[in-house]
């Protein structure tokens, strides 16, 4: 049997067995409600992380609040975006560093030697994500209240298109960061932290896309994320709900989740073919 | 369900190239349902790498090879379902407890009253004690006791295990290659083992399969390969063929 017929086998196994099974993404859910009650690290760093650049945001909106100009719309923008913003991160987060646990503890050979689909692992990550968002969304918001008097929830439905748009912008950049680790080893894991950023100076997180210079505007609205943060100002600052800017946002996010899933199994493909993935525990 | 004839693993003309380096060079041989084989060579002779394609790690560049009567890799999770895997250079996530670990896999593997599985693999295994212990404060002979009773959860019909015995002391080798006869006697579970203790292939082995840059160098019963090389024990016979002694041409 040639080399190509063998891909073309591989690829109709995968597609035979795209019908994902509850019980082993359960399973993986499992495996990490686990690592997050035996570690305490772990357990800090939903809380940890994400409550410290809350309180230095949230006195930077406050004093932006007292100057000339500012206000507590200021404030909202500001704690606003910051917490959104760690919604998009943590979520990331949630899919590339679970992959990378799973270098770091000589354990992916033993998932892969399973039955388990890479969409039923890809799925589990994206659980995880959700599972940690409204865990560290919540307590964010919480505390932005009982800090500096920022209801969040007042917004309440307006916001959640925005939010589920954040949500599926990360579970596609954090599909093509685990993508691209597993390409290129572990030397590329600080991808993991690093790829989010990128995206922060154009996707207006604090500020609107009008401050950006303008050749750089095109590029910016050219992300889902930069939508949904603008979309958020707009509830924030009492206007109705943009659902031109959700629209936009959720359109965005299909091409790049169609995107995400073409790399990922791609570079599946490229991995069981070149021995990346025995490479990545060597 | 076995393949055609009792045969657990049919490999036929599997060759896996990484550019020019050809690491696997048309390899062919069979297993048969409920054999212990070991299969052999030197560092580099290509066991991982055909290893690797008999789970379906790694893609062969040509070649086929069926497990279980299925085609590997078109039927992998059917086949992955009915086999498993351990190797003390694999490991499972430390900061979970040994029971912890066991459920996720159980989990993974849909076994049905996973409790008791795993209750009766530790003990059997000498690891009840430990259910509740960090499986990172383990020590390397308990966890490749570990990985053994993980790669036991789903009674799989076929077992590969890469160097089952190698950090574990002579008593604790004895005690697993006990259990292993005790498996196959009572389950019919094939071995496919790679092994670099020369000793412990001839005592456990029906078979062997021995390797040698990529290709299959001889093949049988321990004995008959041993008299057909003219050597007393297989460890000399490796050591030849490692040295590229007159065994190795």
């Amino acid at each position: 049997m040639r080399r190509e017929d063998l891909g073309r086998e591989w690829r109709a196994a995968e597609a035979a067995w795209a019908g994902l099974s509850a019980g082993r993404i359960f399973a993986l859910l499992l495996r990490q409600l686990y690592l997050y009650r035996r570690s305490l690290i772990r357990s800090l760093e939903i809380v940890y992380w994400p409550v410290m650049e809350l309180l230095v945001w949230g006195f930077l909106s406050v004093y932006v609040g007292r100057l000339r100009g500012g206000g507590a719309l200021a404030i909202a923008f500001l704690l606003g975006g910051m917490i959104l913003w760690d919604v998009f991160y943590r979520a990331q987060q949630a899919i590339s560093v679970s992959f990378l646990e799973d270098i770091w503890t000589r354990n992916l050979v033993n998932i892969f030697v399973s039955p388990i689909s890479a969409g039923e692992f890809v799925a589990a990550m994206l659980v995880l994500g959700v599972m940690k968002v409204i865990v560290t969304g919540l307590l964010l918001s919480v505390l932005a209240l009982l800090l500096y008097t920022f209801n969040l929830f007042q917004y309440g439905l307006p916001l959640i298109p925005f939010i589920l748009n954040l949500l599926l912008a990360a579970w596609a950049i954090g599909v093509i960061t685990t993508a691209m680790i597993l390409r290129y080893g572990q030397g590329a894991e600080t991808l993991a932290w690093a790829i989010p950023f990128l995206f922060q100076p154009l996707s207006a997180v604090f500020y609107p896309v009008t401050v950006l210079p303008a050749f750089l505007r095109p590029a910016a609205w050219a992300l889902p994320t930069t939508h949904a943060f603008e979309g958020m100002r707009a509830v924030l600052s009492g206007s109705a709900v943009p659902w031109n800017l959700a629209g936009w946002a959720l359109a965005e996010n299909v091409v790049l989740l169609a995107l995400s899933a073409v790399v990922f199994a791609r570079v599946m493909y490229i991995a069981r073919d070149r021995g990346l993935l025995l490479r990545l525990e060597g | 369900m076995i393949g055609a004839g009792g045969i657990a693993i049919s490999v036929e003309h599997l060759t896996k190239r990484f550019g020019a380096l050809v690491v696997v060079d048309d390899l062919s041989f069979h297993v048969r349902a409920g054999e212990i084989v070991g299969f052999l060579g030197p560092n580099g002779a290509g066991k991982t790498t055909t290893l690797a394609m008999l789970l379906g790690l790694l893609l062969p560049t040509s070649g086929r090879v069926q497990v279980l009567g299925l085609p590997m890799p078109a039927e992998r999770q059917r086949i992955l379902a009915r086999v498993n895997f351990t190797s003390p250079f694999v490991s499972l996530p430390g900061n979970l407890t040994v029971n912890e670990n066991l459920t996720v896999f159980a989990r993974l593997y849909g076994i049905p009253r996973a409790r008791g599985r795993i209750a009766e693999l530790l003990d059997r295994f000498g690891l009840a004690e430990l259910r509740g212990r960090s499986t990172g404060r383990l020590s390397s002979g308990e966890g490749t006791r570990l990985g053994l009773v993980k790669a036991l959860l789903n009674d799989p019909e076929v077992l590969f295990l890469d160097e089952p015995t190698a950090s574990l002391d002579p008593d604790g080798a004895e005690r697993v290659r006990e259990r292993l006869r005790e498996i196959r006697a009572e389950r019919g579970t094939t071995v496919f083992y790679t092994s670099h203790n020369m000793q412990e292939v001839e005592r456990l082995s029906d078979r062997i399969l021995f390797l040698h840059k990529g290709r299959l160098l001889a093949e049988g019963p321990p004995g008959d390969v041993l008299r057909r090389f003219a050597r007393e024990t297989l460890e000399e016979m490796f050591l030849d063929i490692a040295r590229g002694g007159p065994a190795a041409s």
